[in-house]
Order: C-alpha cells, then structure tokens, then sequence
C-alpha cells in the first residue's frame, strides 16, 4: 500500500461520513422557496383508447393550483431516444413518439395521464383521485413473440407492427455461420430466458423544476447520473431550452444501477410546469410508483447454439434474441440488446464466425433500458450457460472445455466487431481454481451430502466491454451522443486543487478515489483535492456515470488535465528558480533542478501563479486552471473468472449459496477496497437475478410484482461472504491509468455461475435437468426436480 | 395517507367505547395497518390506539395455560420461552422493527393467510379472548382476514394450553418473507394438532387427515405419501401442487423437530 495514500491505497470512502451520519444532500431533501407539488394521475390499465379526462371537480379542491393534461403537451417535444439502430435490411428502427403526457392512448400501467399540482402533495393526491379518467380498454400485448404475430394488437397505430426493429450481426457472416453449423461435429442448443428486473435503487427517483422569471432561466434538479446529458436532451429535444438557459443539477445520488441514466417525463414535466406557473414545481415518485415508471431491465428470450468441431474447438455461436422495449424507447434502450451485446458474444473464446439476431419488440410494458452491465450480462449468461451444456453433452469437464478454446494473444479482434487490447484468461483461472478451492470441492459436496443436500459447483468467465466509448465508433453505430468525458482541474492559490468532473457519482466513491489519481501525479496528499460533480452549471460537459467508465474515461480527463496544469507548473517553477523548463522534475509536490539542490515547493508555484510579481507574464497567463476532454481509443475490456457453490434442498428446492469465488482482472487498480466494494454489490445483484428478482406481468400487463412483498430483492443472508481477488491484472493498453473499469463485473459474471451451480447440484443427484430459467426460486428448482 | 382522528385510551373500556362508531378502528402496532393507510386502502375515520392500555400487555402463566395479552409485540413473545415453538414462531417473524412494534392480537385480528401467529394458535388449541367473549381458535379464523369478530369488538387476550411437545416450521416465500407455507404441530399425550398456513385458500387450517395419523404414531414416516386435500394457494412464488407438497414435507419437519 502506497505510504501517501495515492493510486493504489484502499483509502476509506471520504463520503460515507455524510452518508452514514444521514447527512448526504439527496434531490428529496432540497425544497425550493415557494415550492408546488406535483402527482400525477396514472393508467392503471396496461392498453387503451383515452376517451375523456375530466378535471373539473379535481381543480376545485384544496390547494389545486392547475392540472395538466396532454391537451397542454400537444405542442411539445416527446422523449427522445439517444440512439438509433438500422436493422439486418438497412432501415432505421421504428421510433414512436415518446410523449410527456399521454396523447389519445395509454401503453402501460403507469403511464402519465395528467399532473396535479398543488401546494401540498397530499393536496394533490387528494385532487388526482378525482381526475375522472375514461379509457376504453384494448387487448394489452405483453408476450414478445406473440405481440408480433400478424393481428396482435398494436402498441403504437402509427407504426407497421410491434417490432422495432430486426437486427442481424455480423450480417455479412450470416451465411458463412451456417455453413459452420452445418459442417460441426457437435452443435448445442440453449432456450432461455433472461429475467425481466426492476433496478429499485435505495432512492427513489425526485425531480424539481425550478424557473426564474427575471433572467428567463430554468433549473432542474434531479436524480440523475448525467445531469449534463438530461440538460442536452430535454433542453434541445423536449423543452427547446438552449443550454446556457438551463442547468441541470443532481446532488448526492443514492444509486441508481442504471435507471437513472435515462430522461424522463417527470424531469421534463417539472421544468415545463415550474416555468408555466413561475413556481418550482416538485415531484418525489413513491416506491410504488418507482416499480411502474422507473426503466425495467433485461427480458430477453434468447436460443444460442454453439457449434464444435471434433476436437471440442469451438467453430461457429447462432443466436436468435427477443429483446423487450416495453411501450416506449427509453434513452438508450436500443442499444442494450445490440451494440452492448452482440459485441460480446465472443466472450473470452476463440470463436471464428458469430451471428447474432435481434428482433427488439413493443409490448404494454415499462420501458426496459440498461440496468447494471446492460447487454453484457445476457450476452454472457446465454454463452456460458450453453457452453456449460455443451460440456455435459460431450463428456468434458467445463473449465478445460473452456481453457482450450480461449482467447491467448492480445490484442484479439473478435468476429463481432470489437478488439480486446489485453487480457489473461488463463491466469485469472487459475487464479480462480486457487481462491475457490476447486480441488476441495468433492470434499465438500459430501459434507453436503451427510446433510441431506446437494451441492453443485458451478464456474464460469466474463468478459465486459467498458469504458464507453470511443465517441466516432459510437456515431457509426447509432449513438447520438459522443462519449467522451471532461475534468477541469483548478489549482488555488495555496495548492489545493478543485477537480470538476462532467462524470457523476451515484455511490462508487468518486470523491475518494478521483483524488488519489490527481495527488498520486502531483506527489501531495488526496485530501487537498476536492472533487466537484453534478452541476452543469460548475462541471464541463460530460457524458455521466454509467458502463464502467467513470475512472476508465473521466480519470482520465483528469490526468491529461493534470498533466497540462504540471506542464504549466513547471514552466512557472523553471521561472522561479531560473533553470531550464526541460530540467524541471516534479516528485512528492516539490519542483527541483535536475542535478542540483534547487527545488520550490508546489505550493510555492501556485502561489506564484496567482500571485504573479515575478512571473513569465510574457510567457504565460496567470492562473493555474485546465481543461481537457478524453475521447476513448477502445472500450476497456475487464474479464475474469467466476465460482459458484450451491447447497440444494431436495424436499422444497431452495438453493444456498455455500461459497461465491471471484477472479477479475481489471487492469490498475486505483482503490482495491472501492473495487471490492463494487464487486461485492454486483455480486449481489447478480445473485439476485439469479435466485430472487423477477418482474412479473400477468396477460393484461398488470405487473404482479409491483412491491417488495412479491420483488424479492437480495438481503444480506441471501449472499455468502465473498472472496474476491484482483491480483491478476493486465493494464489496459490505450488510456494513461491503465485501468479498465469494475462496476459491473459482478452483475455480468454471476448469474451463469449461479444457475451453471444449481444444474449441476440436480445432476449429481440424477436429475436430467440441463437449464432452469431464471430466477432459481424454490418453486422452480423443485419443478425441475419433478421432470 | 387520508387525514384522521387519533384516540389513545387507557383502558379496554375506553378503547371500547371509541370503537363504538362506524368510521373507527383499532390501531395495534400498525406493522399491517399503517403501511395500508400508507397506500390509502383503507380511510378510518378515527384510529384508537391500543398500545397505552396497560391491560392488554404481558405474558402470564395461569396453571397450564400461558395468557398472552393482545398487545404483547412478538419481540416480548419471542422472549419469553414458556412454549418454546410459539416463542420460536415469534421470532421468525418480520425483522426486528416489526417485532418490537407488531402485536399478537393484531396479528390474529387481521388474520393475513400467510400470517404465522394463525398457525400457532390453531395448532395449540388457544382459545381467543375478546372484550365480550371467548372463542375457541377453531371457530376464531373464518377464511382469508376474516375472523369471528363482530364491529367494535377487540381481543384482549390468548389463552394457550402448553403442549408436551410442539414445532412451527415456517417455509419463506422469497420477497415478502412471510409463510410460503408454514406448519405447527403440537402434541400432548396422543393428542396432536397439525395448524397449516399460507397454504390454502381458505386460510390457516388444521390438517385433520396428518392429526389421524401423527397420533397413532407420532412420527415423521407416519406421513409417508400423504399430502392435504383442498384448494391450495396459487401464485407466482408457488403453484397449489408445490404448495401442497411442503405441507407435507414441513409438517414431517415439525414432528421431528418436537
Ligand atoms: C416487513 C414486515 C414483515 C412481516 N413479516 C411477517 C411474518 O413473517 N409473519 C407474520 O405473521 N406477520 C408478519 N408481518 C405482520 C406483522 O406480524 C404485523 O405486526 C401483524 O400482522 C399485525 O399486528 P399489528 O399489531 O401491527 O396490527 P395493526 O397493523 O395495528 O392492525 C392490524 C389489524 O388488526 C386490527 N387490530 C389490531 N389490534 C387489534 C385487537 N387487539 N383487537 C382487534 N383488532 C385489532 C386492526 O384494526 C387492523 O385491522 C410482517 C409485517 C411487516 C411490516
């Protein structure tokens, strides 16, 4: 551990004292003077035609101060959609109207009819009840497959059908794909399903809009992981604000695994309405709502079919995916089942010819967007769970099936698009069998046995593509944002350094770890940098927090910053002690004079720069404040290798996790207890995937698990004590730090690892089972033992 | 919430009286009620809260009969020990802010299917105690949150015999982490109770065919084949089939464990 507390140090988290002492600063907890208070009124039928929305008793009550409907969102922009996908033909992705407010028609149980507001919540919860609604209801479709048949109703009238779009990748290999199948000495067929979740993040969503009448400025402040992309989206596309007439601002954020990435219609709503009524307008979704409004994650239905030679070699991967929208395009929905996973359908196999089909479908549904790994994870559950099968069917033990077909020279460019710039596969496996205890497994499974239960193991690898995204490649793929990221480093006069980030933290420690990268350059100490994030107003332009890429893009924003403030140092220190600027060294916050005793303090520089009487002003300007933008070369590609330990019960089919095992490589590691900290969340939402979480519709599109008393969302005694390793590191070869990224990897890794256990617990005791759907309840796992 | 009035007597006869008019209702511990006031479910026009009436609180012994007053919260319960099943039941139920606030009485009053304090009481032969009456656990649950209660009626008490040998097993459904399904055995002598709960559709129930059988030989193989008959709850944690399946494989659990 590094003595200074730089790259490297596990540094305790400087923010958890605010958080732990109920001192953090959430959006819920700011309240604007003068303040209204919006509810909205929502569908509770999942399709239908809105006949009549009759406000008139509503208005009258209490404290109502004026109730929007759609009639006053005619003229308004919808929710834009921050990606585009052309499908298998070369057409565009149908792209419905994504509306404020519902215009003529409701799409899922949940959407927004129309907006009381009033000078108390409870003021206008009593007034939304009395919003007479009149909808005629229409079939709902909430089966992918069957809302494509030829006469299933339509979610949106105005386009062709419920299917998005179709997309086929890598087209050109189509053909050559099936040739290999053809010609394959075994194939192995999986049908599965990827579990439709809903993020629920400790906080729920709240947003306020804020509006001054004098200089015509409008504030948002909301629960957001990239205020600047929500200033760009609903100012251009939505609101028509320019943006030096709109600040986005998101305090402390209390998680939000993806879900609050995207923009939504509360967001826009409380901006329009705060600037129509000249009154900050608030709304805080309940928990209730936050399970019928918040973007869903996953649902996908997918068959993969891994082709093999006769010598186990993998030859050819086929699959073909039903990917759920939900009823509207949420920010970046299209994306996830694409571009986030087609990619990685090579995982960290030699694979020499892959396609992937993706027919994305409309339902009466929530909006499904990216959650934690988004694409990733259903790419890699769907690859290792049927190489697992492939092993069983073949007779071969799954790790060395797996060994002799990865990936062992870098860079590789995989057959679907992406170039993994280094790795060690081998190495994090055989980490994994050392940390797991693989050789005492049968020892334990017949501790198990003593017992009455059945144990199985269960192991597999991931790989991730993070640090999105080098923003030309984005551009060719449909994005229509750039993903690059910002840090404006300021240094004050007495050598602290405020670091202004356009990345945002909802929980991943940034306010610590940042830190440590721009003192480990400059050789001070970490708590004479302050990061500041979450304001457009005093951030520059960044694209936020999500896909692992705050450290992997914004760090290092930070250090091209950093460098350009020591580059001008140094010119500042050279005119200080009258040396060469090319002679200057910078080590342990102290300028020297290579090969002499001369040397300045970094303070001593700074204070120069401010306090310019003897300065280069002919030079240089005063000040000491840069600003740089990193645009990646590549995606960051962490991987590693994950197992898992079950216990089953035979009698009533709960399954225990016993042992949970992780070796990842994540390149360099800036604060080893922060990167334990993320893996041991991921895992968690993993193994909560995998056993617990599920959202269910019945056929009317009424979500059956609307609450926690039907979501079983992981507990503390759902998870075992991990063990997690991350000594097994191969930098990352085209960013400075060298770091590729860990905030998803437990998600992404574990599910297979989980469910890969429990089959082969089933088997050991003779069942024929070779996959059960996730999530593994008690119910399903005995279902399959009935078979 | 909707608004409403709060009284907060200090005696049975008090609380009775409040609960004389139609807009009001009992408040136990509100680990059921408040969270329903919270969704607005339910819009009582006057709360009358029982927790400051000395009366209704403690665990006494009176001969072989332990008398637990209705608003005892589990936490106490799960203290006391007396019959260590029931004290077992009460502490698996919740977590500890709904033990230290939830009461017995309001536990038996809302009579939730999938509640545990059902199957206790039904499977000890408890007999209820209200403000006019007592009534006999069998004739106290009347189907899903209903009971033998009348308007404005309150209990006040549990009367439980101590059995020589008891057991709860209690099978979580996965969110909520109330019974999926749960089972309470009790034996004195040869006779044997066997209590389900989160099971049926017509709420806790005793097992009468598994009681013939458990008291001509009270043993867990005594149940080899047998499963309840009846409509079992249907849902998306469990099907009625799997549902009728713990029955079976819990109350073997529960003769074992007594
Ligand atoms: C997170 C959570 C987990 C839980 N887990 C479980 C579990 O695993 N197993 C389980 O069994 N329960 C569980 N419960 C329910 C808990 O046991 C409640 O405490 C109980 O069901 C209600 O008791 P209460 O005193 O809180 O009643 P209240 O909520 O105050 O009232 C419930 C109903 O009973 C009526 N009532 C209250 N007292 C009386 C009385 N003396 N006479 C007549 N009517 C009365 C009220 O009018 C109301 O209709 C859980 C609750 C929560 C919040």
């Amino acid at each position: 551990m590094p003595a200074d507390g730089g790259i490297g140090a596990p540094n305790k988290r400087r923010e958890d004292v605010r958080f732990l002492t109920g001192k953090g600063k959430y959006t819920d907890d700011l309240n604007r003077p003068g303040q209204a208070h919006v509810i909205f009124v929502r569908s509770q039928v999942a399709h239908g035609n809105l006949t009549a929305v009759n406000t008139d008793e509503a208005a009258a009550m209490p404290g109502v101060i004026r109730i929007f409907t759609g009639a006053d969102f005619a003229e308004v922009g919808g929710l834009p959609c921050g990606w585009q996908v052309t499908d298998r033909h070369g057409e565009p992705m149908q792209e419905p109207a994504h509306p404020v407010l519902a215009q003529g028609k409701v799409r899922h149980v949940g959407d927004a009819i129309a907006a009381v507001v009033a000078e108390t919540a409870d003021q206008a919860r009593d007034a939304a009840e009395a919003v007479e609604v009149e909808i005629d209801e229409l079939p709902a479709v909430v089966d992918m497959k069957a809302a494509l048949a030829a006469d299933a109703p339509k979610v949106h009238d105005d386009l062709s059908s419920n299917l998005c779009y179709d997309w086929g990748f890598v087209e050109e290999n189509k053909a050559a794909v099936e040739e290999a199948f053809a010609n394959a000495a075994h194939v192995t067929t999986l049908e599965l399903v990827n579990n439709r979740l809903i993020a629920n993040p400790m906080e729920p969503r709240v947003a306020i809009g804020d509006y001054d009448a004098a200089g015509g400025d409008s504030t948002l402040y909301t629960t957001s992981q990239n205020p600047h992309v929500i200033r760009l989206l609903m100012g251009a596309f939505v609101l028509g604000i320019p943006e030096h007439k709109l600040r986005v601002v998101a305090p402390d954020v209390g998680g939000g695994f993806g879900s609050k990435i995207f923009h939504y219609a509360e967001e826009a709503f409380c901006t329009f309405a705060a600037k129509a009524l000249e009154r900050p307008v608030k709304w805080t979704s309940t928990r209730s709502e936050a399970f019928i409004t918040d973007a869903h994650g996953r649902d996908h239905v997918t068959t993969i079919q891994l082709a093999l030679d006769a010598d186990n070699n993998f030859t050819a991967i086929r699959t073909d995916t039903h990917a759920n929208m939900g009823a509207y395009l949420s920010t970046f929905a299209p994306s996830v089942p694409t571009w986030l996973h087609g990619t990685l359908m090579a995982g960290n196999y030699r694979t020499p010819l892959i396609y992937v089909n993706v027919k994305a479908v409309f339902t009466n549904t929530v909006p499904v967007d990216a959650y934690r790994g988004a694409g990733r994870p259903e790419a890699t559950f769907q690859l290792e769970r049927v190489i697992d099968k492939a092993a069983r069917e073949l007779g071969v033990d799954p790790i060395a099936l797996r060994r002799q077909n990865f990936i062992t020279e870098f860079p590789y460019a995989t057959p679907v698009a992406v170039e993994y710039d280094t790795g060690n596969y081998v190495a994090t496996m055989d980490k994994l069998e050392e940390i797991a205890d693989l050789a005492g497994f049968d020892a334990r499974r017949a501790e198990s046995a003593a017992k009455g239960k059945l144990r199985g193991l269960g192991v597999n690898c991931y790989i991730e593509a993070c640090g999105i995204a080098p923003s030309n490649l984005v551009g060719q793929l449909g994005a229509r944002a750039g993903l690059y990221e910002s840090a404006t480093v300021r240094v004050n006069a007495t050598g602290g350094l405020v670091v202004m980030t356009g990345s945002h933290s909802h929980g991943q420690g940034h306010e610590t770890a940042f830190p440590q990268v721009v003192a480990d350059m400059i050789g001070i100490d970490p708590s004479m940098v302050e990061i500041v994030h979450g304001d457009t107003a005093n951030t520059p332009m960044g694209m936020g927090t999500y896909g692992s890429r705050s450290l992997a893009v914004g760090g290092s924003a930070m250090v091209r910053a950093t460098e350009k403030i020591i580059a001008k140092a140094k010119k500042i220190a050279a005119h200080l002690m009258e040396a060469a600027e090319g002679d200057i060294e910078l080590k342990d916050g102290q300028f020297s004079v290579a090969g002499t005793d001369k040397s300045v303090a970094w303070g001593d520089v700074t204070l120069a720069a401010y306090v310019p009487h003897n300065y280069p002003l002919e030079d240089i300007e005063p000040g000491l404040e840069e600003t740089a933008f990193y645009d990646p070369a590549n995606f960051t590609y962490p991987a590693g290798a994950y197992a898992c330990e079950v216990e089953v019960d035979p009698d009533t089919g709960k399954v225990t996790i016993e042992r949970f095992s992780a070796a990842d490589d994540f390149g360099n590691i800036v604060n080893p207890m922060i990167v334990d900290g993320q893996v041991h969340g991921g895992l968690g939402q993993g193994i909560g995937q995998a056993l617990l979480e599920h959202a269910v519709y019945d056929e009317d599109g009424q979500l059956l698990s609307g609450s926690y008393m039907d979501y079983a969302m992981p507990r503390a005694d759902d998870v075992p004590f991990y063990t997690v390793d991350h000594s097994c590191q191969t930098p990352c070869t085209h960013n400075p730090l060298g770091v590729k990224g860990c905030g998803e990897a437990g998600a992404i890794g574990s599910p297979p690892a989980v469910v890969n256990a429990v089959v082969d617990a089933l088997r050991s005791a003779g069942h024929d089972v070779t996959h059960i759907d996730m999530p593994l309840s008690p119910h399903r796992v005995w279902q399959a033992m009935q078979a | 919430m909707y608004e409403f009035d709060i009284e907060k007597p200090s005696t049975i006869d008090e609380a009775v009286a409040a609960l004389a008019s139609d807009e009001a209702q009992a408040l136990g511990g509100g680990q059921t009620l408040i969270p329903t006031l919270k969704q607005r479910l339910a819009a009582p026009g006057v709360l009358v809260s029982l927790g400051g009436i000395d009366a209704l609180k403690g665990i006494r012994p009176e001969g072989d009969t332990l008398v637990i007053g209705a608003g005892t919260c589990h936490a106490d319960v799960a203290a006391d020990g007396t019959i260590p099943a029931l004290s077992a039941l009460a502490a698996g139920i919740g977590d500890p802010a709904v033990r230290n606030r939830g009461t017995i009485g309001g536990s038996l009053a809302n009579n939730d299917p999938s509640a545990c304090y059902p199957a206790g009481v039904l499977g000890l032969g408890a007999t209820v105690v209200t403000n006019q009456r007592e009534i006999g656990a069998g004739d106290f649950f009347t189907g899903l949150f209903e009971t033998a209660l009348e308007d404005g009626e309150i209990i006040t008490a549990v009367k439980l015999p101590r059995p020589e040998a008891a057991a709860y097993v209690k099978f979580e459904q996965p969110a909520s982490r109330f019974a999926l399904v749960g089972v309470f055995v009790s034996r004195t002598g040869t006779e044997v109770r066997v209590a389900v709960t989160g099971a049926s559709e017509d709420g806790v129930f005793r097992w009468t065919e598994a009681e013939a059988a458990l008291s001509a030989n009270f043993a867990p193989d005594a149940l080899d084949g047998m499963s309840p008959d009846g409509d079992m709850i249907s849902d998306i944690h469990g099907s009625a089939e799997y549902r009728a399946h713990l029955v079976a494989v819990l109350t073997k659990r529960a003769v074992a464990a007594c």
